[in-house]
């Protein structure tokens, strides 16, 4: 079964296949080029989970969609882990919330403590009385000089909690295991039922970083159940504040890994640069995380041409700030010896963990959901990719920059010429008893909605997916024989979200 | 070295005068506090997330921290720029203040614009205060989101490590009252439910300008009738 972003189907159309047929058809088409997008459980009367993966072939720009019924009676099946590597956080993702067996998996750790949502007994006993990471049973490596570090959960700086355990031998980080769930706020039950209004701003805080990516992806879910056609003027302002965030991340990356390299100049101006993204957004939203922008059905905010020009004005002049700071930055042989050849992912490793975003394209994987799975503004503007070969420190930091030059290309192209017309169409009942899914390219790559509804038309089950989901396991390989005190630097290169893969 | 120079120089000086001179303006879109129109309106500055869709009117101004519960509650009646801030913590605290950052859920927002403070344009340690890596050296906490189940026992030990006398910050609409999460079972229903909070700044994520103002006002660097 095909599917394309922003499409839907009906549920009684998704192919439901026996366990090892669907087992046998993932891993053939996985093998074949495919990439697992997504995998998920959602409960179907009786206390069954069917249990739905979603393929991206990138390079064909196709979705498929398959799934299978696990029985309440024996909540087990094949585990997919061992055969494909992508499934892995999936799969433990599926057994915390569903209380299901991947049997043979080999990693079968909880993800975020909490109770199951079959209101069944857990997999683990006791999981939400326990604090992370409790009795978490961390790899460990034996030996006389081998030691452990943890850290954890409340770090030394003002950044989101989570637990890094390393084995070292010296100086050398010879295994890392992350565990992460602090910030587990229950968001995806939370989205079901009928609360649109509440679904939208609970979307916003998925990830603060990435609110016009999530809501975003939120309101192309809605709209795709409610037939509705966004104006194209409000996919153009979508489109404009979705870039600034990009942008405003990037820029603030590459100050934070000047910083982590022990060169504070740039630092101290990307920092400040950043803000001036956050600051455009605040002029056209409101908020300095665009938070307010996106409603399902298009957005709350208009852009007259007034603002457009003076957007121009003010990009052409950060562009030029930009170009000279980061000339500073890639031109310094101190900073390009703390960056070049640390914490590299191989390609070979970023397609079998099936990276996305500018970590997977650091390693030369070519995957952007803007070119791959295009909607929106992005069907009418090509904005070219941007690849680094080396996947290391230096290219993530590269691919960073490239994305800022052609993201602010790409905004000084469309706003000079936004489209007209109005930026809200209303909203229809929701189809009933059907899946719709939106993928949208955010700064740290693919997140991916998918909302279900039942036979009344109300979200029954809402899967969210955040890119960092995909990437957390690749910095944990990155990190092996590298010194421990290259981990801030290499963990700032990958930056990824502990409130997004928390949910 | 002569390229840092002259980058140095083309960037020049960005920091804000704030808090002397004229208070900053802020976009016309920006939502701050709100506009209480009829005189038995009320709105809770800790529990709305200041969208632009929830029917509030919201005025430019971005002052909205206070050090009681009770007086984020916006009244008509009541021109409550109500900021009764400690005099011992100012005279305490005044001049140096060390704080210990605990980030209990949430979506990161608010920490990101907690960071802000350190770039060039705020310039947060022209004012003495700074964010440091132990509690153990730390004058006080700020926490920002909903106190997670998860983050409940990390939160305590941490605040358990500070020493004696210390304050605690809340920040955001998730730190004050569990915001859009306070429904979920995940979440606690606002940081004063597990500890004692000496500041409040409201805000889904607050202004930088906003944690600022509340910072100083806390300091008893800006006076409590000082605009």
């Amino acid at each position: 079964m095909e599917l394309f972003n922003g499409g839907h189907v009906a549920l009684k159309d998704i192919p439901l296949l026996a366990e090892k047929e669907f087992r046998e058809e993932v891993l053939l088409r996985c093998r074949d080029g495919a990439r697992l997008a997504n995998f998920f459980g959602s409960l179907e009367d009786g206390g069954n989970v069917r249990l739905i993966a979603i393929l991206s072939v990138d390079e064909e720009s196709e979705l498929q969609i398959f799934s299978t019924k696990v029985l309440a009676e024996s909540p087990r099946y094949k585990s997919l882990t061992k055969e494909l590597l992508q499934a892995h956080l999936f799969e433990r993702e599926i057994a915390e919330q569903w209380a299901i067996l991947p049997e043979g998996h080999p990693w079968l750790k909880p993800v975020r403590y909490h109770t199951n949502y079959r209101a069944v007994p857990d997999l683990w006993k006791d999981i939400t009385q326990q604090t992370i990471p409790g009795s978490y049973p961390f790899y460990a490596v034996g030996g006389e000089e081998v030691h452990e570090v943890g850290v954890g959960p409340v770090h030394a700086g003002i950044i989101e909690p989570g637990h890094f355990r390393f084995q070292c031998h010296g100086e050398e980080i010879i295994h890392l295991e992350t565990q992460l769930g602090y910030q587990h706020r229950g968001i995806e039950p939370l989205m079901c039922g009928r609360d649109l209004k509440r679904g939208v701003l609970l979307s916003e805080s998925i990830a603060g970083d990435t609110s016009i990516g999530h809501s975003t992806a939120f309101c192309e879910v809605v709209e795709s159940l409610a037939s509705c056609n966004v104006p194209i003027k409000a996919q153009a302002i979508r489109a404009i504040g979705l870039e600034l965030e990009r942008l405003a991340n990037h820029v603030g990356d590459l100050g934070a890994l000047g910083m982590d390299a022990g060169f504070s100049p740039t630092s101290a101006y990307f920092g400040r640069m950043r803000g001036d993204y956050l600051n455009l957004l605040l002029e056209l939203t409101g908020n300095r995380f665009g938070k307010g922008l996106c409603r399902p059905g298009g957005v709350l905010f208009d852009m007259d041409t007034a603002m457009a020009e003076d957007f121009c004005r003010k990009l052409k002049r950060y562009k030029k700030e930009f170009e000279d700071v980061s000339e500073l930055l890639f031109t310094r042989t101190s900073v390009l010896a703390r960056f070049e050849g640390i914490g590299v992912v191989p390609l070979k490793i970023a397609k079998s963990l099936g990276l996305v975003g500018p970590v997977a394209r650091a390693s030369q994987l070519e995957q952007d959901v803007r070119i791959d799975h295009s909607s929106g503004m992005w069907q009418f503007y090509h904005v070219p990719i941007s690849l680094a070969a080396t996947g290391d420190v230096y290219a993530r930091a590269l691919v960073r920059r490239q994305e800022v030059m052609r993201s602010l290309e790409f905004l000084l192209k469309l706003l000079p010429s936004l489209p007209k017309g109005g930026i809200f169409s209303s909203l229809g009942p929701l189809k009933t008893d059907t899946l719709a899914l939106s993928l949208v390219e955010g700064w740290r790559g693919e997140i991916m909605h998918v909302g279900m509804t039942d036979s009344q038309g109300a979200l029954m089950r809402y899967k969210i997916k955040d890119p960092s989901f995909h990437n957390w396991f690749a910095l944990t390989l990155a990190m092996r024989n590298q010194e421990i005190s290259d981990f801030p630097l290499c963990n700032k290169s990958f930056n990824l979200s502990y409130c997004g893969h928390d949910l | 070295m002569l390229k840092i120079l002259m980058t140095r120089f083309r960037q020049g000086c960005r920091t804000l005068s704030f808090p002397k001179g004229k208070l900053p303006v802020l976009p016309a879109r920006y939502r701050g506090r709100p506009i209480i129109a009829a005189q038995e309106d009320s709105v809770d500055l800790g529990e709305i997330t200041y969208i632009p869709d929830s029917g509030i009117r919201h005025s430019n101004d971005f002052r909205m921290a206070v050090s009681k519960r009770e007086d984020l509650i916006l009244k008509s009646d009541v021109d409550a720029l109500a900021y009764a801030l400690n005099k011992k913590i100012a005279k305490m605290f005044g001049r140096s203040l060390k704080l210990r950052q605990v980030s209990a859920g949430g979506c990161n927002a608010c920490e990101a614009d907690i960071n802000v403070l350190n770039t060039p344009v705020f310039d947060l340690s022209r004012f003495g205060i700074q964010f440091v890596a132990s509690p153990r050296h730390a004058d006080g906490l700020v926490v920002t989101g909903p106190v997670t189940r998860n983050m409940r026992e990390a939160l305590l030990k941490t605040y358990e490590a500070v020493p004696d006398p210390k304050i605690v910050i809340a920040i955001g609409a998730c730190a004050i009252s569990g915001g859009i999460f306070a429904n979920s079972p995940e979440s606690s229903k606002g940081l004063d439910t597990i500890l004692p909070v000496d500041l409040y700044i409201p805000g889904c994520p607050p202004h930088p300008l906003t944690i600022l103002d509340g910072f100083l006002r806390l300091m008893g660097r800006i006076k409590k009738d000082q605009p």
